[in-house]
């Protein structure tokens, strides 16, 4: 069998409900761990190790919290676009519930990165809102989260409110960077001074190793919670089959 | 029947249908100019502020309206059954669509266009200024219709659809909105503004060529849970 053949037996494996099923079980607790070890070392490392920012002073510690929530935010929204067209094309029910279980999580990313954006910009900028052109985008990221998760919620059949907010997802995904430059390019039009203070490309090593692990964290637990999630999914989904009947009897 | 007979074939039936119903066609266009007056009396009826605000205005207003006409854009032929008889026609579903959108842009976009100039007079705008702000209309209203008939293909098998649509449609029209009113900005203050009329080409461009395909898939979807 060649590798190619077996990549292709791999993912529908992936794809069967039952084994994505007991797959995901396995890994759950070994991730949960990995997500826990890494958001003590990023959050100790990050609010005690790391040193204060000579311009910033203490404040500045709110990016452990706030850069990966923003990285996030993106990454769900393109998992959740990729897992549609999987869906649209192939038909495979396992990414339309990965796409379903993304959404509400990725929605939460991108508020807790509103949030904590807002909180720094209170003490940085000395207002808790500025038209900056990364929270502007992520405001418009989170009204497209919002009415994908809206369509979702308004068709009853699930199969075919998949497809829909496929098609929805699909659409905004397309449009993501063309909003995010067009944002980019009226910001600099209008307010050229306001620049980040975080673009300044060198970062101290005790600072970043802390944000990676933090990201690292996120990352892991965004895992962590689709997996629970799709496990639960599956369960109600595929309630009238032969795996589900044996799996509740056995236990 | 071949490609291009088809396409003319639904355009003119879909124009005909729109100019039999000529109270629901200004509706758009009234909609439009009342909003745009309403700013002045909420604001400050100031040459100078309105001479600022003005583009803004005009736009989120043609942005609103926009909307305001899609919401029944496949209504009646939903419901009777006329869009299932469109998907299953041997011609493609797409480029039904298309005459479908640009009958519907003909009779609510064009007028909204037309209209326009009248209202940056009101605005106080020069001269100049009405001129980028109609092309940047010109450019934008398609895109407009093209990108929230997507939404509506998608909601139109919902009852209660009108501000769900408005939460999918309107953050996807945030770069016409930028590049449309900002040109128009960029004229008044003596600025160059052939980039944005550029992007404004650039979208439009992108959404006639893949848009239809969308509608027309979204339109499927729609069609399988009445």
């Amino acid at each position: 069998m060649s590798k190619v053949d077996k990549l292709w037996l791999w993912f529908h494996r992936m794809a069967s409900p039952a084994y994505f099923y007991n797959i995901a079980g396995r890994l759950l607790p070994w991730i949960a761990v990995a997500t826990i070890i890494l958001m003590l070392v990023g959050s100790v490392g990050g609010l005690v190790y790391a040193p204060a920012d000579y311009q910033q002073g203490d404040g500045f510690r709110i990016i452990y919290v706030h850069v990966p929530s923003a990285w996030m935010s993106m990454f769900v929204y393109m998992v959740m676009a990729v897992n549609s067209a999987i869906f649209l094309i192939w038909h495979i029910k396992l990414s339309d519930i990965v796409a379903r279980s993304s959404a509400v999580i990725g929605a939460s990313f991108t508020f807790l990165a509103l949030v904590t954006g807002s909180i720094w910009g209170k003490p940085m900028w000395g207002t808790w809102w500025i038209w900056d052109a990364r929270l502007t985008s992520e405001l418009i990221l989170l009204f497209l989260y919002l009415g994908y998760i809206g369509l979702r919620s308004a068709i009853d059949d699930r199969r075919v409110a998949g497809r829909a907010a496929g098609i929805l997802a699909l659409v905004g995904a397309i449009n993501i960077p063309i909003i995010h430059y067009s944002v980019v390019w009226w910001n600099t039009l209008h307010q050229p001074a306001s620049v980040s203070k975080l673009d300044n490309p060198s970062i101290e090593l005790s600072m970043l190793i802390p944000l990676l692990s933090m990201a690292l964290a996120f990352k892991l637990f965004y895992l962590f919670i689709v997996l629970v999630n799709s496990r639960s999914e599956l369960l109600e989904q595929e309630k009238r089959s032969q795996w589900v009947k044996e799996l509740v009897t056995s236990q | 029947m071949n490609y291009r007979n088809a396409f003319m074939a639904m355009l003119i039936r879909d124009l005909r249908i729109a100019f039999r119903q000529r109270a629901e066609i200004m509706l758009p266009v009234i909609f439009f100019v009342v909003v745009v007056s309403l700013f002045p009396l909420a604001i400050s009826p100031d040459p100078a502020v309105l001479k600022t605000i003005g583009p803004g205005v005009i736009w989120v207003a043609a942005l609103l309206s926009v909307l305001m006409s899609l919401q029944n854009l496949f209504r009646s032929d939903f419901d009777d059954g006329a869009i299932e008889q469109i998907l299953l026609s041997p011609y493609p579903g797409a480029l039904l669509v298309l005459a479908r959108v640009l009958a519907q842009w003909c009779v609510t976009g064009l007028p909204l266009i037309l209209i326009s100039p009248l209202l940056g007079l009101l605005l106080h705008l020069d001269f100049h200024i009405i001129k980028v702000l109609f092309v940047s209309l010109l450019l934008g209203v398609p895109y407009l219709s093209m990108v929230g008939a997507i939404g509506v293909a998608l909601t139109v098998g919902l009852r209660q659809a009108g501000a769900l649509l408005s939460l999918l449609v309107l953050p996807l029209y945030v770069p016409v909105l930028i590049f449309g009113s900002n040109a128009v900005v960029s004229a008044a203050k003596d600025m160059s503004y052939n980039g944005q009329l550029l992007w404004l080409s650039a979208l439009l461009v992108i959404a006639t060529t893949l848009g239809p395909f969308v509608i027309s898939s979204a339109l499927k979807v729609s069609c399988s849970y009445r």
